[in-house]
């Protein structure tokens, strides 16, 4: 996986950069805006959208209960329909595979669907290293290709680029582009469209992803907006579809739920303008070769794991991006990785282990999933019900976990420790109150402090804090309520001293 | 009925306030309240933060306090959420360490009966006007862990519209994290700022005096932004409005 910051860089660092973006925070909200309302108003046209929500996720459930078992009905099915599967353990196996498929056609050009799981692997890198350009054809991912850059969305790769930045990449970049050319979308589709149709009337390879995975007919599933999948699905003479194997659904009935939760939960669309359905290859009709490379790549790492393995069920619909209002002020490329916003943060340190994992991607996973306030609009909208906030704080405790490893704790975990201490007492949290008190007289100015010592600062950079009373709860309640007692405290006796009005009853 | 207050670590330390108006309001209400003293901390901010198993005594605490009561009320969305949805959560990593292995049952026995104090007036007590006086010009706040994790929905928006004098006005994106987030506000300070930025200038745009919603740790960080703007508007408990009279 290539990286849109430097590696190691941690989410807080990439993010606080991003967010003095001003251009890329008025692209972000504007983007994330509109594809977030339509997505609420098509979601909204459903009665049955929760139950649609359970059905997913109790489908991708099964599949994920019963992997072993689909995938080999997926070789069986695939190989019966005249197409070839492959197997790759991880990213280095899969390039290989798709390299060598693409040497043995002769060629050294490929088209490309946009795929997530190809830029997973920096297919595009790898096939580079062997000679072997590959094309994007998506506008989004042309856009990205073509300004040497990196995809920050799911769904709308360039999201973080508005149309006049477009323009300015097509006219640096664009063998052959009209000089002319306006910021106008139409006008900038039809340039792409024009440079495009070369690449697909002259290359005989395809490459794709793949949605869905049909494990009782073999068929593999494509939805897209703008056709040119359409195109490198049906013109090359070779196909090679690189799907990694949680894609799989068991049935084709199965495309009834899951055709009705991914358009509109990711382009806020009814129905997606391309749905693409293939089985092995059709003697006379489409490529007459058709490979199927299975990819783990730490999936199996994953789904091993009780509560992160739910981020599996993931369909990649990014509506989770859309509404996240971290995603929204700092961008895709904070996340270190080709899955932003609250998806990437708990698929992302799950996946990338074995050959994936170095000491720069350790730094960067374990600052992921702290970036989320826990806000939940993630989970709310997920089409196949990921808890993502579950997944997040428990990949926290996994990231703690493996601190308590170190020889010497951290100022966090010291701070931490002693606050279990404070709190496992109820005399010990009085005299920690007290000693709160006495702290913050010290510090406060007219009621409030603003500035506060040491990590703390960073909250008092922006925020004043009201100083701590002069009285805790639990000291008003012994002298008006309690009578001594402590603890069974009886209402309604005390009188005065709070400086509130008490009506009467 | 016995009613226990769960006031909160924070609110104990920082907003004795609140607590005060907690018990006033459900006094005025015919509620007797107790509050038992060995109640500590619900052990979110550990479990939040990853420190999981730090969380087990906490939780064990919280599960013998307040197992002799009918009904626990805090006012606290976040730590109620914490509560019902997440001390189950603490039991099974228990379970897991071989330890305190009755605290799943222990916590299932109490976890349902804990409510946040909106959902406590109106859906236990069946009370939406509470006989408050609040003349001033009032925005809410719905706070992501009361709308999201334990669905209050409008049930502190019916209590606010039945306070007599109020001016309650709608906040636009009112269900936009307002970027507390407990450690994120200090982990992803400049983030968290950003979000911050957002609410604040929504706040501003209704014209209201006061900011009110059901946790005071989201108030206090809109309150801190607000107060360091000089800006005007202060930020109020949604029960210290609510136990206001004339």
């Amino acid at each position: 996986m290539s990286a849109p910051v430097p590696a190691g860089t941690k989410f807080p660092a990439a993010a606080g950069k991003a967010l003095a973006d001003t251009q890329l925070r008025r692209n972000l909200r504007k983007a994330t805006t509109t594809i977030r309302d339509k997505r609420a108003s098509v979601v909204g046209e459903l009665p049955d959208w929760q139950e649609l929500r359970e059905a997913g996720r109790a489908t991708k459930e099964r599949v994920l209960r019963h992997l072993d078992t689909y995938l080999v009905q997926i070789e069986e099915s695939v190989t019966a329909a005249g197409g070839r599967v492959h197997w790759a353990r991880d990213a280095e196996e899969a390039n290989r595979i798709v390299a060598e498929l693409v040497q043995a056609t002769g060629e050294h050009e490929v088209i490309k669907i946009k795929s997530l799981t190809t830029d997973e692997i920096d297919l595009n890198g790898g096939l580079a290293a062997t000679g072997i350009t590959a094309y994007e054809t998506d506008l989004a991912e042309l856009i990205v290709q073509l300004g040497h850059d990196y995809s920050s969305h799911i769904l709308v790769p360039a999201i973080h680029k508005n149309r006049s930045e477009i323009r300015e990449i097509f006219l640096r970049e664009m063998p052959d582009v009209d000089p002319g050319l306006t910021d106008e979308p139409r006008v900038l589709a039809m340039a792409a469209r024009k440079h495009l149709r070369r690449k697909f009337l002259s290359t005989r390879v395809g490459v794709s992803g793949g949605n869905f995975l049909i494990a009782e007919t073999g068929t593999v599933v494509i939805v897209e907006s703008e056709g040119n999948g359409r195109m490198c699905l049906t013109l090359p003479e070779v196909l090679i579809s690189v799907v990694g194997i949680e894609k799989v659904l068991p049935t084709w009935a199965d495309l009834e739920v899951f055709l009705q939760l991914l358009p509109r939960s990711s382009t806020g669309e009814r129905m997606n303008p391309y749905t693409s359905t293939w089985r092995g290859v059709t003697p006379g009709d489409g490529p007459q070769e058709f490979h199927l490379v299975l990819l783990d790549n730490g999936r199996t790492d994953a789904l091993a794991d009780q509560i992160g393995r739910q981020a599996l069920n993931c369909i990649r619909c990014s509506a989770c991006l859309n509404v996240c209002p971290v995603y929204e002020r700092v961008g895709g490329h904070s996340y270190g990785s080709v899955y932003p916003g609250p998806i990437g943060a708990v698929i992302t340190p799950q996946i990338r282990t074995g050959a994936s994992k170095t000491d720069a991607t350790s730094r960067t996973d374990a600052s992921l999933p702290y970036a989320s306030s826990l806000c939940g609009a993630c989970y709310e909208v997920c089409p196949v019900k990921i808890n993502i906030p579950e997944v997040l704080v428990h990949l926290r405790a996994r990231v703690v976990d493996e601190k308590r490893e170190h020889k010497l704790p951290t100022p966090e975990m010291i701070a931490m420790q002693a606050m279990k201490w404070v709190f496992d007492d109820a005399k010990r949290f009085e005299r920690a109150e007290a000693a709160a008190r006495l702290g913050s007289r010290s510090m406060a100015r007219g009621g409030k402090i603003g500035t506060l010592p040491g990590m703390l600062g960073r909250w008092s950079d922006a925020r004043d804090t009201p100083a701590v009373p002069s009285e805790s709860f639990r000291q008003w309640w012994e002298r008006n309520r309690a009578g001594g007692s402590g603890g069974t405290g009886s209402g309604g006796t005390g009188s005065g001293g709070t400086g509130s009005d008490r009506s009467g009853s | 009925m016995r009613v226990a207050l769960f006031i909160t670590c924070f609110n104990d330390v920082m907003y004795a306030k609140t607590g005060r108006a907690v018990v006033e309001l459900l006094e005025r209400l015919g509620q007797q309240v107790e509050f038992p003293m060995e109640q500590t901390c619900c052990g979110q901010m550990h479990f939040n933060t990853g420190y999981q198993r730090e969380c087990i005594s906490m939780v064990r605490r919280f599960a013998d306090v307040f197992a002799p009561y009918d009904a626990v009320v805090s006012p606290s969305g976040s730590c109620v959420s914490m509560v019902r949805e997440y001390h189950s959560r603490v039991a099974e990593v228990a379970a897991e360490r071989g330890e305190d292995l009755s605290l799943g049952t222990d916590v299932a026995a109490v976890a349902p009966k804990v409510y946040e104090l909106s959902e406590f007036l109106v859906d236990v007590l069946g009370v939406t006007d509470v006989g408050a006086y609040f003349p001033h010009r009032v925005t809410y706040h719905p706070t992501c862990h009361s709308l999201r994790m334990i669905h209050v929905g409008d049930k502190p928006l019916q209590l606010l519209r039945a306070v007599r004098g109020i001016d309650l006005v709608e906040l636009p994106a009112a269900e936009q994290c307002c970027g507390f987030g407990g450690t994120f506000a200090v982990k992803n300070y400049q983030t968290s700022t950003a979000m911050l930025a957002d609410k604040m200038s929504h706040v501003l745009d209704t014209g209201a005096e006061v900011c009110t919603a059901g946790d005071n740790s989201c108030l206090m960080h809109i309150g801190g932004g607000l107060s360091r703007l000089r800006s005007g508007v202060r930020t109020l408990h949604l029960a210290e409005i609510l136990a206001a009279t004339e």
